[in-house]
Parts: C-alpha cells; sequence; structure tokens
C-alpha cells in the first residue's frame, strides 16, 4: 500500500475505548462512530482521545447526533484544550457510502479530518485497524468524487503507557481474563524471568549458529557484542565496594522506617490511653 | 470496555476495573498532570452482586484562576448525561486522583471519601502513583474509609475521648481494597494485535539500578512529615500537661474549701456557698486528633513505599552482583 501524507499515531487509549463504545453499541446498530481528538503536527497526527457519538444508520439515510458531537468536545476541550478535532472513527471493515457523507460533515468540523476504521467484528481474522484521508477525484466541474487513501498507522504509548499496557497484555494470557496488582519483589522477579527467557532464546540460536544449523548473521553478531560489552568491566574489589555501600544505604533506610513505624505505633497506643 | 478493575475486600464488594479507565487515568496524569499537582477525575460503574465493577471515568479539569465560575457539578452533570446517551455507565462509584511519592493522606481525601461513601456505600478512591508506574511497575490502589472511620466523621468529634472510644489508630483508618483487572474477549484480541505491531523496547523499566533520587525525595517528606508529627506531640503533651495541672488546683481548691467550711462550721459561722468549680478552672482546649490521625497514617504510608522500594531495590543490586560475577 503507497502510502503519503502524514503518519497517524495512534495511542491505545483511543483503541480501547473504540472497543468499548462498541461493546455497548445499542440494540440493531452494526457500528460505532464516533470523533477522534489529539493534535496535528507538521508530518503526522497523534490521536490521543476518542468519545462515541450516536447515530442510526438504515439503508438510504444516516443520522448523527451533530448536538451531542459539539457537546462532547466542550466538554473534553476543558479538560485538555490542546485536543482538537483531528477526524473520527468507524467500526467495520469496510467504508460505506454512509462514510461519505458523515466525513463530509466532518470536514466542517475540522481540516482534513483522518477517518479510522477498526475491525471490531474481527471479519478478516484479526483486529485491523486503518487510517483515511479523503482525495476529491474524478474530473472537475463533473462528477466529483471522494477517494479514501490510507495512510500509515503507528502506535505510540508514553512511558507510563507503556507500562501501563504491559500489565493488560499479562490478563490476555490467564484462562479467566482476570489478574491482580502484584507489587514489591515478585514483579522484580517476574522482569528477571523475563529476561531469563529471552537470554534463552538466544542461547539456543547461537548454538545453533555454532553448529551450524544456521547461517550467522553478522548484524545479529554485532548486537550481540554490544550486549556482552555492556557489562561494565569493574574490578572485582571496586564493584564489591559500591554494592555494598548501596546495600548498605538500603538497610539503612529500611531500618529508619520501620523505627519510624514503630515509633508512631507506640505513640498512638500512649494517646489512647 | 477494556478490562473492568475489581476491588475485593473482605467481606466488602470486589473491584473490578477496566483497561479503558487504566488507560485513560494514565493518560489524564501524562497529559495534565506534570508538575506536583493532582489530576482528579470521577470513576463510573455498577455494584453487580458483591463486586464493585469500575467500567469508566472521566477527568476533572485544573482549577485555574481564570475559571473562577466554572461550575464542576454542571460539567459532571453534563458529562454523565451525555456519556448516558452511549451506553456507558452513568453511575457515579467513586472518584481517582494521583499523587506525588505517596502524600495522599490528607484532611481534602479524608473530606471527599467521606462525601463519596456516605453518598453511595460502596465508593472508592483510586490512587494512582505516576512516578512509581514509571519506575516499571502499574501502581494503583484502591482504597475506602472504615466504618469505624465513617461514624467519628459523621459524628464531627475529633476530641480525643471521643477517638479512645472508638479505638482508631492510624492503621484502621483507610483499608485498601484489591483490584482486579478483567478484560473482555474484543479487548483481548486488541492485546494480541498489538503486541504484534509492537517493538519489545522499554520493558525493563523495572530492572532500573538508579535509586537514590526517588528515594531522597521520598525520605525528605518523610522527615517533613515526621516533624509536623513532633510538633503535633509537643501540642498535645502541653495540653496533657495543663489539663493535670488543672486537676491538681481543682483537688486543691475543693480541699480548701471544705477545710474551710468545717473551720466555719466549728466557729459556728455559716458556710460559704458552692461555687460552680468548673466555672472557674475552665478547661483547657482539647487539640483536635484527626489531624495527628492523619499525619501519622501518611507517615506509615510513606514508610511501607519505602521499604518496598528498598526491597525491590536489594533484588536488583543482586541481581547485578550475579552478573559481574560471571565476568
Amino acid at each position: 500500500m503507497s502510502v503519503s501524507g502524514p503518519v497517524v499515531k495512534i495511542h491505545p487509549v483511543v483503541l480501547a475505548s473504540i472497543c468499548d463504545s462498541y461493546e455497548r453499541r445499542n440494540e440493531g446498530a452494526s457500528r460505532v462512530i464516533g470523533t477522534l481528538l489529539g493534535t496535528v503536527d507538521k508530518h503526522s497526527i497523534e490521536v490521543t482521545n476518542c468519545f462515541s457519538v450516536p447515530h442510526n444508520e438504515s439503508e438510504d439515510e444516516v443520522a448523527v447526533d451533530m448536538e451531542f458531537a459539539k457537546n462532547m468536545y466542550e466538554l473534553h476541550k476543558r479538560v485538555s484544550p490542546t485536543e482538537v478535532i483531528i477526524g473520527w472513527y468507524a467500526t467495520g471493515f469496510d467504508i460505506t457510502e454512509h462514510s461519505v457523507l458523515i466525513h463530509e460533515y466532518y470536514s466542517r468540523e475540522a481540516t482534513n479530518p483522518i477517518h479510522l476504521t477498526m475491525d471490531t467484528a474481527l471479519q478478516s481474522g484479526k483486529m485491523s485497524i486503518r487510517a483515511y484521508v479523503s482525495a476529491q477525484m474524478g474530473v472537475p466541474g463533473k462528477t466529483v468524487g471522494v477517494m479514501f487513501t490510507p495512510l500509515t498507522v503507528k502506535y505510540v504509548y508514553y512511558d507510563t503507557e507503556r507500562i501501563g499496557v504491559d500489565l493488560l497484555q499479562r490478563t490476555r494470557v490467564l484462562p479467566n481474563r482476570t489478574k491482580g496488582l502484584t507489587s514489591d519483589l515478585s514483579q522484580v522477579g517476574c522482569s528477571a524471568a523475563r529476561l531469563q527467557d529471552m537470554l534463552t532464546t538466544m542461547l539456543a540460536y547461537i548454538d545453533d549458529v555454532l553448529s551450524g544449523k544456521v547461517a550467522a548473521d553478522n548484524s545479529v553478531g554485532r548486537f550481540l557484542m554490544d550486549l556482552v560489552n555492556k557489562v561494565p568491566t569493574i574490578s572485582a574489589e571496586d564493584f564489591e565496594n559500591m554494592l555494598n555501600s548501596n546495600i548498605n544505604d538500603l538497610l539503612m533506610v529500611t531500618y529508619l522506617s520501620n523505627l519510624t513505624q514503630a515509633q508512631i505505633a507506640l505513640n498512638e497506643k500512649l494517646v489512647l490511653l | 470496555t477494556a478490562s473492568r478493575l475489581h476491588a475485593f475486600s473482605g467481606s466488602f464488594p470486589r473491584q473490578w476495573l477496566t483497561d479503558t479507565v487504566v488507560l485513560k487515568i494514565i493518560k489524564h496524569y501524562q497529559e495534565e498532570g506534570q508538575g506536583s499537582e493532582v489530576v482528579q477525575g470521577v470513576l463510573l460503574g455498577l455494584v453487580v452482586e458483591d463486586r464493585l465493577e469500575i467500567t469508566n471515568c472521566f477527568p476533572f479539569p485544573q482549577h485555574t484562576e481564570d475559571d473562577a465560575d466554572f461550575d464542576e457539578v454542571q460539567y459532571q452533570m453534563e458529562m454523565m448525561r451525555s456519556l448516558r446517551h452511549v451506553n456507558i455507565d452513568h453511575l457515579h462509584v467513586g472518584w481517582y486522583q494521583s499523587t506525588y511519592y505517596g502524600s495522599f493522606v490528607s484532611r481534602a481525601l479524608l473530606d471527599s471519601q467521606f462525601s463519596y461513601q456516605h453518598a453511595i456505600e460502596e465508593s472508592v478512591v483510586l490512587i494512582y502513583d505516576p512516578i512509581k508506574t514509571a519506575q516499571g511497575s502499574l501502581s494503583l490502589k484502591a482504597y475506602r474509609l472504615t466504618p469505624k472511620l465513617m461514624e467519628i466523621c459523621k459524628e464531627k468529634d475529633f476530641t480525643p475521648e471521643c477517638l479512645k472510644k472508638a479505638n482508631i489508630g492510624f492503621e484502621h483508618m483507610f483499608e485498601e481494597v484489591p483490584i482486579i483487572i478483567k478484560n473482555s474477549h474484543l479487548i483481548n484480541a486488541l492485546m494480541w494485535d498489538l503486541e504484534d505491531k509492537s517493538t519489545v523496547a522499554d520493558k525493563h523499566e523495572l530492572l532500573n539500578l538508579s535509586s537514590s533520587n526517588h528515594l531522597e525525595k521520598s525520605l525528605q517528606l518523610l522527615m517533613d512529615r515526621v516533624d509536623d508529627m513532633s510538633q503535633d506531640i509537643v501540642k498535645y503533651n502541653t495540653y496533657s500537661r495543663n489539663m493535670s495541672k488543672q486537676q491538681q488546683q481543682k483537688h486543691q481548691y475543693v480541699q480548701r474549701r471544705t477545710q474551710e467550711n468545717t473551720q466555719r462550721q466549728s466557729r459556728g459561722e455559716p458556710p460559704l456557698p458552692e461555687e460552680d468549680i468548673s466555672k472557674m478552672f475552665k478547661p483547657p482546649q482539647p487539640p483536635p486528633r484527626m489531624d495527628t490521625l492523619l499525619i501519622a497514617g501518611q507517615v506509615n504510608n510513606y514508610c511501607q513505599n519505602v521499604k518496598e522500594f528498598t526491597s525491590q531495590n536489594l533484588g536488583k543490586l543482586f541481581m547485578a552482583e550475579a552478573l559481574q560475577g560471571h565476568n
């Protein structure tokens, strides 16, 4: 697919909200539409928020509650004044004729709006998320039509979002789709386990290369070299010193906080005497 | 709706949170909350059997000076009405707030949570710690006031005697409600898709070794609170000393009176009239204990956080040692 024009960067919040609205759609509605909010850059459009708009769709006509859309946008603007309407979304696989009409409405709200489709019905076996921008086509002056040209879609995350999404990812492997939030040392353990998994995969690959089963790839070799060099070479004594001082710091802090807790507990008991 | 957060606390409703909620809260903080201000918002959901399901949320705008006539209630009403049109649960079940290094135990929070819990019994406050999350683990905790504390707040009586009667310590103020994230199948599919398309980068913030900055700030806040606490203790001590001095004075006065009366009786004179003792010795004002409780709770919270952090770091240090050992 040849893509030209701005890159569309989507935050996972938007996708989750769209799925959410799709699950809550009215009886009989086959798809949901809504407004996309975000910021526009020179070469990219960042979609950071969205809200769904009630609409009715039948064979020959489509009605969108524009009053509602305007209202919601006002409310959202109060919270994040930097977000503007940058387009709209629809669930479903194809672009229908109604989409053209809706797109026209949105062109009035924003310059060059983008149209995002998300296949929540999983028609093609996966949830394909695509973005389009409209372009004029046809013979000027006579029959003019609108063509939707696709754009590249990228997912971007804030750091904290990444970590949140990480946790959510873990729920998908559990049978009943639930997960409690863990804390403390067990999380370090989880990260270490993941690291270990990755190392095992790499070791298996290296073994294969050494025994000649797989052809050696130079770039991979270079990465491996970088990796091994990343472990800093410090003399054992220096490292021992650093480690010990760090551990001492941490132990002292733990001791102090335990002391403080004991202190306030004591104080409490004394007051209640 | 993406995952639902379910919170569970003993006999109280569990809480199920959804993905959308988690992501929205994170995003809200990221965009609006740079700096040390807190961001707040409302949680929507419903109560199902013994669970509290939180299915959506919307943020509150920041208070700015030029928004003096901004009507919060109206904003809330509008938002909920609009959300109802798109079939989103519009029942108010709680609120969320971001926190700076774990310092959220304050009078304001107590008051807000009390008014929420008074209106809706199962409501909770979700505390989101963005700094801890940035370090690698999502930090979302749900709290509610214990029934004992609710009673006290209702009475608005914060004197020491009342608190003693109710036997409230700082660990009985808030109870934490465990949270479970539940996903719907559609969101599951979305997650698989995202996993495909995204890179593996940045998943290991948690294994970062540098700790001193975070530790410093936490300890600084802890010290401030402990200072506050010691001031409070001094106040309380002076109060109890005054009280006991006054008791002694009263005692002495009564003794003198009875002595004089017996003397007068022996001389045949009418006894002196009994004067109202309480009017003469006005009891000193007992200091309100609620602030102390809050400070104690806050100090406890800081200590917990610090301990968690140090235990994690110890683990990481040992891992680094193992790595070095192989060199």
